[in-house]
């Protein structure tokens, strides 16, 4: 059982910065995120692509404002629970208890949401048999590449992973790449190397086809690829992958009672704390008339919410206003050397 | 105001007045028209407000920008005439727009 003041949900850019605002007034804090690391829709969605409208940064990318922000919250040490998804709450006196989908357990004061549109799965196969051959002959992400050695593969998508695992499989597999069209989206030079291995005849490719249907008993036999007039082929495959990005799914968090509208949790304005004493939700997740889905704006929501915890944290004490340029505590907590 | 006629997967017609200016995203975001998630809030960064435009207006509107194609490789089964809703801005020439929402978004 991890026990901490606050428990935030969500390692992009407003569960980051409110990490640091609950330090500065000395609270602690560990962080739970669904993906590999922190940063969310900043690092998996546009780390290259620049933001203009961080204040006092003319122009940054999703990964600077990332790794800016791990930075300013290095002083507290804060703990992260990566690849973890919080799934069960319960209210335990006057704590809560939470636990995530890899079993971690975390005993808290209070917790702030900020799981910006919710946790990133992977987008799937639209058709419906594909369910049963999931993690045995159809994979949305690859964990043992050696269980592809010297079979043959039929690989969906045109980003980044699928051209990178078309090319890397290539070597030991036989490889088809299906695409829908004959743009890609991935690297260029990933692209022309994909169209070389493709006149040299070390990979199949297909564009202007989608999947039509999975055709198999216990494994993948066979797939069905369609074009835009109609025309169905049918490729004898052992595997499946499909890369189609992420999609956001809220989860979880819909079965907890929170007041939740149109995939946003209502939350108030005074201290972002929902229709649940000590939940609270900042960022792209809370809604409220006049609602910005601005970085800023959750940097603001999460400063409010931050010491909207401490009541619940240290209920004996009162927490005082102080700016960091003339706190001592705040700078001790800061670790700023005189 | 322009019209915008949305198409629901469950064979019901909306129509609507939709402000110029606005995109069609917007636009039946804020009628509740079911279907349309907009899970990015209209950045071209998710493929969630997807929608089928009527032929005949394909060639009618603007063209899509790169990053729009990139996005719609993500919907749930792109057609040649998909688009995605938060990239069509309203304006006098889309008055009439029929556009299908599909199935799903994700």
């Amino acid at each position: 059982m991890n026990k901490t003041d606050v428990l935030i949900i969500g390692a992009g850019p407003s569960g980051l910065f409110c990490a640091h605002q609950l330090g500065i007034i000395g609270l602690s804090c560990e962080i739970v995120d669904n993906l590999d690391k922190a940063g969310g829709q900043c690092i998996e969605l546009y780390p290259d692509k620049p933001i203009y409208d961080i204040p006092a940064f003319p122009e940054c990318t999703g990964e600077e404002l990332t790794n800016n922000l791990l930075q300013q919250i290095k002083p507290f040490n804060v703990k992260f629970h990566l690849n973890e998804r919080v799934e069960e709450l319960k209210k335990v006196e006057d704590r809560w208890h939470v636990k995530t989908n890899g079993k971690k357990e975390f005993d808290v004061a209070s917790i702030v949401i900020a799981g910006g549109v919710g946790s990133f799965e992977p987008r799937k196969f639209p058709v419906k048999e594909s369910e049963k051959f999931e993690e045995t002959s159809l994979f949305y992400s690859i964990k043992d590449k050696t269980i592809f050695k010297d079979k043959t593969i039929s690989i969906f998508g045109g980003g980044d992973s699928a051209l990178d695992w078309a090319i890397e499989l290539s070597n030991t597999s036989k490889v088809n790449l299906i695409h829908r069209r004959e743009g890609f989206r991935g690297v260029e030079s990933s692209v022309q190397k994909v169209k070389e291995l493709h006149e040299q005849g070390k990979l199949n490719l297909y564009t202007k086809y989608q999947i039509d249907s999975l055709v198999g008993d216990k494994k993948i036999e066979e797939v069905k690829i369609k074009n835009d007039d109609g025309e169905i082929k049918d490729i004898k495959t052992e595997y499946v992958l499909g890369f189609f990005g992420l999609i956001m799914q809220l989860g979880p968090i819909l079965d907890w009672g929170l007041n939740i509208d149109k995939k946003t949790v209502q939350v108030n304005t005074e201290n972002f704390e929902t229709n649940i004493n000590g939940i609270f939700a900042i960022g792209d997740i809370c809604s409220y008339p006049g609602k910005l889905k601005l970085i800023l704006s959750g940097f603001h929501e999460g400063a409010l919410a931050a010491r909207g915890c401490f009541k619940y944290a240290k209920p004996d004490e009162k927490l005082r206003f102080e700016f960091t340029t003339t706190s001592k505590a705040a700078q001790e907590r800061l670790g700023v050397k005189k | 105001m322009a019209k915008i006629i949305y198409n629901t997967h469950d064979d019901k017609t909306h129509t609507i007045d939709v402000q110029k200016g606005l995109s069609v995203m917007e636009g039946a975001v804020q009628n509740d028209i079911p279907g349309i998630d907009a899970d990015c809030g209209g950045g071209m960064a998710c493929a969630t407000c997807h929608v089928y435009v009527n032929e005949e207006w394909l060639d009618k509107l603007p063209a899509k920008e790169d990053g729009e194609e990139d996005m719609l490789d993500m919907a749930y089964e792109p057609k040649n005439n998909s688009r995605l809703s938060c990239q069509l801005i309203i304006s006098d020439e889309l008055d009439g727009l029929i556009v299908n929402i599909p199935s799903k978004q994700s």
